[in-house]
C-alpha cells in the first residue's frame, strides 16, 4: 500500500486542520470477474485510524463497497506538538504505516 | 465600375468570418468538460487525484536502475524536455516505425537497460508512462507540421481512415459517436468528442489507472467490433490522429474520468 497524505507541517494552537489521505488499494469486492471470467478474491483494507500524540482520533471502517484506491478527509484540533500516525490494516492484518511532524505554536509567523 | 472591387473585397470579409465562425464550433472540446462536477474537481485537486499515485510511483521508477546495465531512466534523460509526452507518437529511426510513448520506454528498456520487458498495461508501465505524460501538463498536442516525418504522415492517414471506418456488428465507427453524436447520451454517458489529452487516466470504471489502447479496446468491444492488441501499429495510427484532430488542447495526464 503507498499512501498520500496532507497535513501542514505548523500550526496554530486551537487550529481545525484538515487532514486528507488517499492509499493505493485494489479493495477487490469479491464479486468482480476478471478478463477470463474468473472470480476476484475478496481482497480488501479493513481498517485506516488516525493517532495524535498515541491518541486514536480518527478511525475508520471498509467494506466490500468502498471503491479502489480510498481517499479519506477528516478534522483534528491542533492541540500540541506531536506525531501524527496514519495505519491502515488489510484483511490479512498487513500494515501500513506513516508518521508526520506536527508543529504546534502559538502564532504562525 | 468602382463597386466591382468593394463587393469583392465584402464578399472577401463574409467568407473571413464564417470561417471564423466554423473554427469556433470545431474547437476541440477536451473530455473534461463532459464530465461530472464531482469528476472534474477529482481532477483538478492533485492530491484527490488517484491518478498521482502511478505518477509517484513513476518519478521513483524513473531513476531506478534497472536490468543488466545498471542504468535507470534518467541516467540517459537527465534534462528531459517537459514536451516529451506530447511529441509521440513519433518515428523511431532505430525500429523503422512510429511508436507510442509507451512502447518508446518498452524499447528503451529491452534494448538500452538490457531489462525484462513489462506488460503494455502493468503498473510499472503506465506508472512510467503517466510520470512522463504529467511532465507535459498544460502544454498543448502540437499539430503535427511540426514533425515532418513521412512514416508519421502514413500513420496519421491511418488512423483517420480506422477513425471513420464503420466496424462490428453494431456497424459504426468512431465518428458516428464522437463526430455526430457528441453531446447526446448513450444510457447513462454523455458522449464526448472522443480526445486523447488526458491519458492515461483513472476511470472510475475501471477502479484503476488505464492506458489509451485500453480505451479503443473498450470502444471496439462496445461495437462488437475485434479489438487489436495493447501496442498494436492500429492503435498507434488511430493515436496518432487523435493527436492531430485534438490539436491544440492541452495535456490534461493523469485526467479522471467516469
Amino acid at each position: 500500500m503507498k499512501a498520500r497524505i496532507s497535513i501542514p507541517a505548523q500550526a496554530n494552537k486551537g487550529d481545525v486542520l484538515e487532514i486528507k489521505t488517499l492509499v493505493s488499494h485494489p479493495m477487490h469486492s469479491g464479486f468482480r470477474r476478471d478478463a477470463i471470467g474468473a472470480l476476484v478474491p475478496r481482497d480488501i483494507i479493513k481498517v485506516f485510524r488516525c493517532e495524535y500524540r498515541e491518541r486514536v482520533v480518527f478511525e475508520a471502517e471498509f467494506g466490500p463497497g468502498t471503491a479502489a484506491n480510498p481517499f479519506l478527509s477528516f478534522y483534528i484540533r491542533a492541540d500540541r506538538s506531536g506525531e501524527v500516525k496514519f495505519i491502515w490494516v488489510d484483511q490479512h492484518g498487513e500494515q501500513t504505516e506513516q508518521v508526520k511532524l506536527l508543529e504546534v505554536v502559538d502564532k504562525i509567523k | 465600375m468602382k463597386a466591382v472591387p468593394l463587393l469583392l473585397s465584402l464578399l472577401v470579409m463574409v467568407e473571413a468570418t464564417v470561417a471564423i465562425a466554423s473554427d469556433t464550433t470545431a474547437l476541440p472540446r477536451s473530455g473534461y468538460e463532459f464530465q461530472s462536477s464531482d469528476t472534474q474537481s477529482l481532477q483538478d485537486d492533485d492530491f484527490k487525484n488517484p491518478g498521482m499515485l502511478w505518477v509517484d510511483m513513476g518519478k521513483i521508477r524513473y531513476s531506478e536502475p534497472a536490468g543488466s546495465t545498471g542504468q535507470s531512466c534518467a541516467d540517459c534523460h537527465r534534462d528531459l524536455p517537459e514536451s516529451v509526452a506530447v511529441s509521440f507518437p513519433k518515428n523511431n529511426r532505430h525500429l523503422g516505425v512510429v511508436v507510442d510513448l509507451t512502447s518508446q520506454i518498452q524499447h528503451c528498456r529491452t534494448v538500452h537497460q538490457k531489462a525484462e520487458s513489462f506488460e503494455y498495461e502493468s503498473e510499472a508501465s503506465l506508472a512510467l508512462t503517466v510520470y512522463l505524460g504529467s511532465l507535459s501538463r498544460g502544454q498543448a498536442f502540437q499539430p503535427v507540421d511540426s514533425y515532418p516525418q513521412d512514416q508519421l504522415k502514413a500513420s496519421i492517414d491511418n488512423g483517420r481512415l480506422y477513425f471513420n471506418r464503420r466496424k462490428g456488428q453494431l456497424n459504426l465507427s468512431c465518428g458516428n459517436c464522437h463526430e455526430e453524436s457528441v453531446g447526446k447520451m448513450l444510457r447513462g454517458d454523455l458522449i464526448s468528442q472522443g480526445h486523447s489529452n488526458g491519458y492515461p487516466i483513472y476511470r472510475l470504471e475501471w477502479q484503476s489507472l488505464g492506458s489509451l489502447h485500453r480505451r479503443f479496446r473498450s470502444c471496439d468491444i462496445g461495437v462488437r467490433a475485434q479489438p487489436h492488441d495493447l501496442g498494436s501499429a492500429t492503435y498507434i495510427d488511430l493515436e496518432a490522429y487523435l493527436r492531430e484532430r485534438g490539436a491544440k488542447l492541452t495535456v490534461e495526464t493523469p485526467a479522471v474520468r467516469r
